[in-house]
């Protein structure tokens, strides 16, 4: 501590060091949440369903997708990352996951959505499975914290249904 | 700066770090803004830094009182030189 230099040194390396507690702290009071996202998927439509000439079913639908995931934020959280997902099983899968939608929420003042869309990215089957098919919309998110580790979880919702035919 | 001063020093920015720190964790936590916990602490780490790093006049008020040169005179040295003779001699021969 003798000189103007060793004095800054220490000051810097201190600073440092409480700051990365201070981060720890903060991420492990993200422990104390405990949240109780909602979320609803309404299948508005079959647009079109059809077989591809490469024997690919594909699927169009249109959705409505509401959610409330206001309580997934603290105030070590950067965003969410959320994703709609087909699950369903085939003989040759015990599961297939299709994302049909996505999205970023920034804040949580965004986090309570609806949103009416057809699917975002394209659902399409590994083979010619669909016809009468049960499947499950999974909302899954990943919570991004501004300090400390990721984490996710998802609600599924079961009990959909597509068409037996194609149209 | 004095020995004195040092360790003024070293103790102020330690204590006046963690202070902030607390402070600004509690404010952070309690607001719900991880941007107010980082610029209270950010605004406590350059205050801590303007007082503890310079060397104000507050680190010198103890400085160390040297003796007068006419000491050296009136308490001589320790002769070594006598000693350090009498053992090398030996092994010379």
């Amino acid at each position: 501590m003798h000189s103007f230099g060793y004095r800054a040194n220490a000051l810097l390396t201190f600073a440092v060091t409480i700051l990365a507690f201070m981060c720890t702290l903060a991420s492990f009071s993200d422990n104390f949440n405990s949240p109780t996202p909602t979320a609803q998927v309404k299948v508005l439509n079959i647009n079109w369903f059809q077989k591809q000439p490469n024997g690919n079913d594909e699927v169009s639908m249109t959705l409505n997708i509401s959610a409330d995931l206001q309580t997934l934020f603290t105030w070590n959280t950067k965003q969410v990352f959320v994703f709609v997902a087909a699950e369903y099983e085939t003989p040759k899968n015990s599961l297939n996951q299709i994302s049909l939608w996505d999205g970023i929420i920034p804040s949580k003042e965004h986090a309570k959505f609806w949103i009416h869309t057809s699917n975002k990215y394209r659902f399409i089957d590994q083979g010619s499975n669909l016809r009468g098919k049960e499947f499950n919309l999974t909302m899954h998110w990943h919570v991004m914290p501004k300090t400390g580790k990721m984490f996710a979880d998802k609600i599924v919702m079961p009990g959909y249904r597509l068409p037996e035919e194609y149209r | 700066m004095d020995w004195q001063g040092q360790k003024v020093a070293e103790q102020l920015m330690q204590i006046m770090l963690l202070g902030f720190a607390a402070i600004a964790f509690a404010t952070g936590y309690i607001m719900g803004s991880f941007q107010m916990m980082i610029y209270i602490y950010a605004g406590g780490v350059v205050l801590t830094t303007l007082v503890t790093v310079p060397n104000w006049p507050f680190f010198n008020r103890h400085p160390l009182k040297w003796l007068d040169p006419s000491e050296v005179e009136k308490h001589p040295k320790p002769q070594q030189s006598v000693n350090a003779n009498s053992k090398k001699k030996p092994t010379k021969k």
